[in-house]
């Protein structure tokens, strides 16, 4: 933020980054890579049952441009796996993946030719969340470890 | 269901060279058809009033390598007629080394897809069809998946070398 | 203007990461201004090798893929292929087996169904519709994992039956459902079917006529919105449909709007199909008993040792169905889903090919979309309700 160079790792940044992370953590933007059968969970932890508004993550974006957490929701083929790519270098930072899914977090059943064993080969992941598809309440579960994990970054480490 | 078995019959005796081999089995009638025939047999079963196949159900390649060791491929094509409400088999098999055969393109617009498809995954190259490319495997994709002697696992990601992260952690 | 009267042609790129194309669908089009001149759709970005991966599995393992190819509607997915391999072994399910089926599978056509609806109207701007559906598809949700254990990939159909018997509590459950649902389809159709706005997007748009739907090989509500008769649950009946009593909905037109209401019509007698398969289900078993091929019953696997034997046998080295081919169809929620199955009589698949009703219902799109406005794209491709899971396999 330009602060951290004047000041280092004192008093005054790390109340910044207790602000910084407060905000950063409850107004998450979700960018929700749908693919495949998980993407059907992840519209069902926006509808009203289960509610991902509850954790100020609702605000799904379908332009990376606006969003702050990639939510990778089935299965990358390699077919797809440039635009994966192209879609998390669009992102600004700061930026963080959860990996839906099994097919997400390791290619799943699909141990086939066309499909990529987990799409940490192509982008870093933050969270891997398991199941087929893993149900809504995993998810939000997936946020908030997101949401801890924000709260122990600091603004000098960017 | 109306009966399926005068449509082997009628074909015989319309085309008697086309028609192979007729087989009725758990009730569905499969009619193996000779390779140079299959438009005009096609273009036959579409307009003739008894049989009335309108619809294309279903086209698809099969390798026969391992399955009478005749290195041959087949396509299989299922028809339906909405109006006699019957189906039919067609068979046709095609020497795996000169895998052509003719499009179905201008009988069934449907075909279209399905051929690609054939093309796609058994290399099967549809004479005539108007566009002629892969369409589910990746661009630069080797190879023709479900042949019998691809592997299962064979990943092709040098094609997409630059997508993967390098050296990092 | 038309194409005609101005030289600039432009193309524009849609997808494969787009919120309206349902999915990885990727669209090539080439624009005059607002209209559209050809759209090319371009497949496969969630191509898995699910056909290739059929080979290398047995016959019961299969049972698992087939539910994320439409994995909205895992039963019908479930139900087509079992029924193609039980047409293969010549047997057939015991007939509560089959109500069971039936059930679930109407159940899924109404879930699926609700998604299209909920997306389809998300698309148009109507975003109240999808919360509502959401609604109804969480408590249908609830009943599905009393059935199966599980809310979406339900894998529940077995060879000769299904995995096991409808829970205590199960029918009462449904049938609150099936008596809240008709009010439900009414508050829907108070948001949409008469709104002006959805009318102006819907009407006249994204004709396709009769002849050319038969000959694009459209199937299921696609073509019936064109007003073709034809329903594989009437001309075709399989798992006893032929004692259900239900009409076939159709459209005139063949526009986005009647393609509506085909699917608002066919929600209404799902419920319908539900509620006469529950007040007339017949006691009886679950699944076959035939050792060699069905799973035995759950419950004797701690009471019987031959019980074991056979479930210890079937699941590690399959069932061996005899040589032969055959083509077994269902009317799933998007239309005619197929299943060619190739046996050599060894525990593995030779070769399955699925048809799947969304692959060849999208074929059509180019057609429907042409000459019409960019607008006009999502609403069509909304009203085909594909689902790219079994489009790529």
């Amino acid at each position: 933020m330009g602060l951290e160079a004047v000041f280092g790792d004192t008093i005054l940044t790390t109340q910044i980054d207790k602000v910084v992370n407060w905000g950063r953590k409850n107004a998450l933007w979700p960018m929700p890579f749908g693919l495949a059968c998980c993407a059907i969970e992840m519209m069902s932890t926006v509808a009203p049952r289960y509610d991902l508004a509850r954790f100020g993550a609702e605000v799904f974006r379908f332009s990376p441009r606006q969003s702050d957490l990639m939510i990778v929701a089935g299965t990358v083929t390699y077919k797809m796996a440039a635009v994966t790519k192209k879609i998390y270098d669009q992102m600004p930072e700061p930026k963080w993946v959860i990996a839906m899914g099994a097919c997400a977090s390791s290619g799943g059943i699909f141990d086939t030719y066309a499909t990529v064993q987990g799409v940490e080969e192509i982008i870093p992941v933050d969270v891997y969340l398991p199941g087929c598809p893993p149900r809504p309440e995993a998810l939000i579960h997936a946020v908030m470890e997101i949401q801890k994990k924000i709260d122990t970054e600091s603004v000098i480490d960017e | 269901m109306a009966d399926v078995s005068t449509i082997g019959k009628k074909l015989k005796q319309k085309f008697p060279q086309a028609v192979t081999k007729v087989k009725t089995f758990r009730g569905e009638l499969t009619i193996s058809i000779d390779k140079d025939y299959i438009g005009r047999v096609a273009r036959f079963l579409h307009s003739d009033k008894a049989t009335d196949f309108d619809y294309l159900s279903d086209l698809c390649g099969v390798d026969k390598s391992r399955l009478d060791s005749s290195d041959t491929f087949e396509v299989v094509y299922h028809l339906y007629s909405l109006k006699q409400n019957h189906r039919v088999r067609l068979k046709v098999e095609i020497p795996a080394s000169n895998p052509s055969i003719d499009t179905v393109t201008n009988v069934w617009k449907t075909a279209d897809w399905h051929e690609r498809e054939a093309y796609d995954m058994y290399g099967i190259i549809f004479e005539g069809h108007p566009n002629l490319e892969r369409i589910l495997t990746p661009e630069g994709f080797e190879g023709y998946p479900l042949r019998k002697d691809y592997p299962l696992k064979g990943r092709q990601p040098n094609s997409l070398r630059e997508v993967y992260r390098k050296g990092e952690e | 203007m038309t194409a005609a009267t101005t030289q600039q042609v432009m193309t524009i790129n849609m997808g494969p990461q787009h919120p309206s194309t349902h999915g990885v669908l990727r669209l090539i089009l080439e624009m005059d201004g607002e209209t559209v001149v050809t759209a090319t759709p371009q497949i496969g970005f969630l191509h898995r090798g699910v056909e290739k991966l059929a080979e290398h599995k047995t016959y019961h393992q299969f049972i698992t893929l087939t539910d994320r190819l439409d994995y909205l509607a895992p039963m019908s997915n479930n139900l087509g292929y079992v029924l193609a391999v039980e047409k293969l072994l010549n047997i057939e399910a015991p007939k509560r087996s089959q109500y069971i089926r039936i059930i679930l599978c109407e159940l899924t056509r109404i879930s699926s169904h609700l998604l299209w609806l909920a997306t389809h109207a998300l698309d148009i701007g109507a975003m109240t519709v999808f919360f509502y559906c959401f609604r109804e598809r969480e408590t249908l949700n609830d009943i599905f994992e009393m059935a199966a254990g599980a809310r979406m990939n339900l894998s529940y159909v077995r060879i000769g039956g299904v995995a096991r018997d409808l829970p205590d509590g199960f029918i009462e459950k449904v049938r609150e459902f099936v008596n809240d649902f008709p009010a439900r389809i009414r508050d829907y159709e108070t948001l949409l079917t008469k709104n002006k706005i959805w009318l102006m997007r819907t009407k006249d748009v994204g004709v396709i006529s009769a002849e050319d739907a038969i000959n694009y090989g459209l199937s299921g509500p696609s073509i019936r919105g064109s007003g073709v008769k034809w329903d594989i649950r009437k001309s075709e009946p399989y798992s006893s449909y032929d004692e259900m009593d239900f009409i076939v909905p159709v459209g005139q037109t063949g526009d986005v709007y009647d393609r509506y209401n085909v699917r608002m019509e066919e929600m209404r007698q799902s419920n319908e199909i539900v509620r006469q398969a529950m007040d007339t289900i017949p006691k009886g078993e679950y699944i076959t008993d035939i050792p060699d091929v069905a799973m035995p019953q759950k419950e004797n696997l701690k009471k019987s040792m031959e019980a074991l034997i056979h479930h210890f046998k079937i699941v590690t080295e399959g069932i061996c169905p005899p040589v032969g081919e055959v083509y077994a169809c269902v009317e799933a929620p998007k239309g005619e889903l197929g299943y060619y199955v190739v046996s050599d009589g060894t525990k593995n698949p030779y070769r399955i090919k699925i048809r799947p009703p969304s692959f060849v219902n999208l074929e059509g799109l180019q057609k429907m979309i042409e000459g019409r406005l960019l607008a006009d794209v999502v609403a069509v491709i909304g009203s085909l309700d594909i689902v790219l899971g079994e489009i790529d396999r």
